[in-house]
């Protein structure tokens, strides 16, 4: 098996060129990776978001792996269904992989996938975090950072982010996790992990937006390395019930942060601190999580 | 041979849930998304039952929601396992959405649908609102008025839904507590036999399967086939006309048993005047029947067995030349009138018919229609159709 970054870029390729995917797509740089490592063994239940869009229009696909489209609420109920059936006739080695956006995780789909957590069905359930519903035109959703401009929250989202992976780690699934683009190392070590083991697994992927962030195309990476840096996007890992930090952030202000992005604009330096002051807390509150051990059972 | 298979297989007294479940059972149904509804509960309850005792070989999924079960039927049923689930009421509206769903990815899924009343205010009785609710999705209906036709109607509805010529997702509906809760003498068929109606689910389209990928449902722009793929659901539809009735015939062949293909007829020969109604209301009428037949009147009964594919041809050529076709609803399209009637008066003024239609909204919530009742409703009928006045609903036991 391919072993380095350089190796997978070379094998073969299951997300095609020619997607409808905007330039920049932090989406898009996941969803690639994800395939490389299941190497295309596997089903995915898409339910309505950027990606519903990025695939292409009918008759074509820029995806060459089996792609259900689904309605917006039922992406980890579809995907139980489909590994129920598999397990019935005796498919043992097919992954079925729901891959939603955040709207489709932490808000319509929660409750779907609060079920299928619960009942440990065997399927990868991904996350991909763009911090809003991108597909209809950037509106806000449970995973908008606080003060985030949308256009829904045309002065800035007044909410907190929910705590997303900490609520799914809750229910006491095998294996939860937080990854990022910025950092594929630390990102295919867990897709790897997850592939290995079986029952409910949930990777939840910062994926920069070019397009509803504002920021030029060419940053996407480099922002999303910069989420982890400055506490905003930490990295970690719920493994049976136990939380370890797997990236130790490299301390930077969240001003580098919020700078590049247009949707912070209209922050004041009293704002960033405020907000910095938030993600610094959440940082803190997940050392001592990680200090506890078992933490859910 | 029908003889010998009415033989085997088991004689009991059971519930329309209990028939029902023994009907998914028999099917060999390998995934069964499950959550409790007054009055479907029991159906899904004893389908636990079998799984755990061993007597059938299904996945069981504890869904959270009704949502969640129709979604999970439709995953199960895209990589290519036969699927049942079944529901009631506010469970049936809260698929609503993936209803369509299933249909646009023409998914051959079988449900069991309780009817009941919906809300607010609360009832858990029969009404018929809940399925004609659904009556634009796609979706095969089919009524039945006793516990052995809901038996014998599941195993068909798998057999027509899977045909190639229809793939179409099946509900069955069975009247809540009139059947549901209501014991009567029903064959329980051999599984051998069942086997040999109704073979292995083996999708003739695509399946999620890594080997042959394939992307299901991205977007189609307004040029390409999103209108051509809805004709086809059209089409599908109305050829099930011809599958449910072909279906019907094997398993008179198979089992000895009929309960009509698209309709059934009751005393219509020399008729004068017809009574069309639909589930329990149509066992009601039959002994309506039998009763204004005693007293000399030319009445005879039209159940509709299959509300979509809708059999409007056949119940213009019933209607033709009798005096008045009188339609009871359970259901009803607030401000316009009884679902059933309206299609009829469509379909009878689409074949330049002019019969006239005296439509009926009773028995709502599971207000009590008796066969007297139904008595009653033909003489209101007969009087309107003298006076020459057809309004687009009779309400009747409304009490004002
Ligand atoms: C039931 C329902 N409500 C609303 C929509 C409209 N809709 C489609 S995609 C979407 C937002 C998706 O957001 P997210 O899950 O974050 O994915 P993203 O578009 O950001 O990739 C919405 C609101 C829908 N398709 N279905
Ligand atoms: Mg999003």
């Amino acid at each position: 098996m391919a072993k380095t970054v350089m190796d997978l870029r070379r094998g073969p390729k299951y997300v095609l060129p020619g997607s409808a995917a905007c330039p920049g797509c932090g989406a898009q740089i996941a969803l690639k990776w994800v395939l490389k490592i299941l190497e295309g063994r596997a089903i995915f239940v898409i339910p309505a978001c950027c990606t519903s869009v990025i695939q292409g229009p009918y008759p074509k696909s820029a995806f060459k792996f089996p792609v259900y489209n689904m309605a917006f609420a039922a992406a980890a109920s579809t995907a139980s269904g489909m590994a129920r059936a598999l397990r019935a006739m005796g498919e043992e080695d097919i992954h079925v992989v729901a891959w939603a956006g955040d709207g489709g995780t932490y808000d319509i789909g929660l409750q779907a996938l609060s079920g299928a957590a619960e009942r440990n069905e065997d399927m990868i359930y991904i996350c991909y975090d763009n911090e809003a519903y991108m597909n209809t035109g950037i509106q806000r959703s449970g995973a908008t950072p606080p003060k985030a401009w949308t256009k829904t929250t045309p002065t800035g989202k007044a909410e907190m982010k929910k705590n997303m992976a900490l609520i799914v780690a809750a229910h006491g699934v095998p294996y939860v996790a937080t990854a990022s683009i910025g950092y594929p190392a630390d990102f295919l070590k867990k897709l790897k992990k997850a592939k290995q083991m079986r029952g409910f697994r949930y990777i939840q992927i910062f994926a920069p937006c070019p397009t509803g962030w504002n920021f030029p195309v060419d940053k996407t990476v480099e922002i999303a390395k910069l989420a982890v840096d400055t506490y905003v996007w930490p990295l970690f890992e719920v493994e049976h019930g136990k939380l370890k930090i797997t990236v130790k952030p490299r301390r930077r202000p969240l001003k580098d942060y919020v700078s590049l992005q247009k949707r912070f604009r209209h922050l004041t330096d009293a704002d960033i601190e405020e907000l910095e002051r938030t993600f610094l807390s959440r940082w803190e509150a997940l050392e001592r999580l990680e200090a506890q051990g078992t933490i859910f059972l | 041979m029908i003889q010998r298979q009415a033989e085997r297989g088991k004689w009991d007294i059971i519930t329309g849930n209990h028939a029902v479940a023994h009907a998914a059972r028999l099917a060999r149904v390998k995934v069964v998304p499950a959550y409790p509804i007054t009055p479907q509960t029991t159906i899904v309850e004893y389908i636990a039952d079998f799984i755990e005792r061993g007597e059938m070989d299904a996945e069981y999924i504890r869904v959270e929601s009704e949502h969640s079960a129709m979604a999970a039927a439709i995953g199960a049923a895209a990589v290519g396992a036969r699927t049942f689930t079944a529901t009631a009421s506010q469970g049936l509206l809260l698929m609503h959405e993936v209803l369509h769903w299933a249909v646009g990815s023409r998914l051959p899924i079988g449900m069991a649908v309780v009817n009941r009343a919906v809300g607010p205010p609360w009832s858990i009785h029969v009404d018929h609102q809940d399925a004609i609710s659904q009556r634009d999705t796609g979706w095969m209906i089919q009524f039945v008025s006793s516990n052995q036709e809901a038996l014998d109607t599941v195993l068909m509805m798998y057999k027509v839904a899977e045909r190639p010529d229809v793939l179409l997702p099946f509900m069955v509906c069975l009247d809540g507590f009139v059947l549901s809760h209501t014991f009567q003498p029903v064959h329980i068929p051999d599984q051998a036999d069942v086997d040999a109606f109704l073979p292995e689910y083996r999708p003739p389209h695509w399946v999620m399967d890594p080997d042959r990928p394939i992307t299901y449902g991205n977007l189609v722009m307004p040029e390409r086939e999103y209108m051509e793929m809805r004709w086809s659901i059209h089409e599908a539809m109305l050829r099930a006309k011809e599958a449910i009735r072909e279906v019907a015939g094997e398993f008179k062949r198979a089992f000895g048993r009929y309960h009509g293909d698209l309709l059934w007829e009751y005393e219509t020969e020399d008729a004068d005047i017809l009574v069309v109604a639909t589930g329990t209301l149509a066992s009601e009428a039959e002994e309506a029947v039998d009763l204004l037949r005693s007293g000399g009147k030319g009445v005879g009964l039209v159940k509709v067995r299959s509300y979509r594919p809708f059999p409007g041809e056949e119940i213009v050529r019933l209607a033709e030349g009798r005096k008045a076709i009188v339609v009871l609803d359970r259901s009803l399209s607030f401000g316009q009138a009884g679902p059933l009637a309206t299609d009829i008066r469509a379909a009878l003024f689409t074949a330049g018919v002019s019969t006239p239609v005296v439509g009926f909204v009773t028995g709502l919530g599971g207000r009590d229609i008796t066969y007297e009742d139904i008595a009653e409703i033909v003489k209101i009928a007969e009087e309107r159709v003298k006076e020459g006045r057809l309004r687009p609903v009779e309400w009747y036991k409304l009490r004002r």
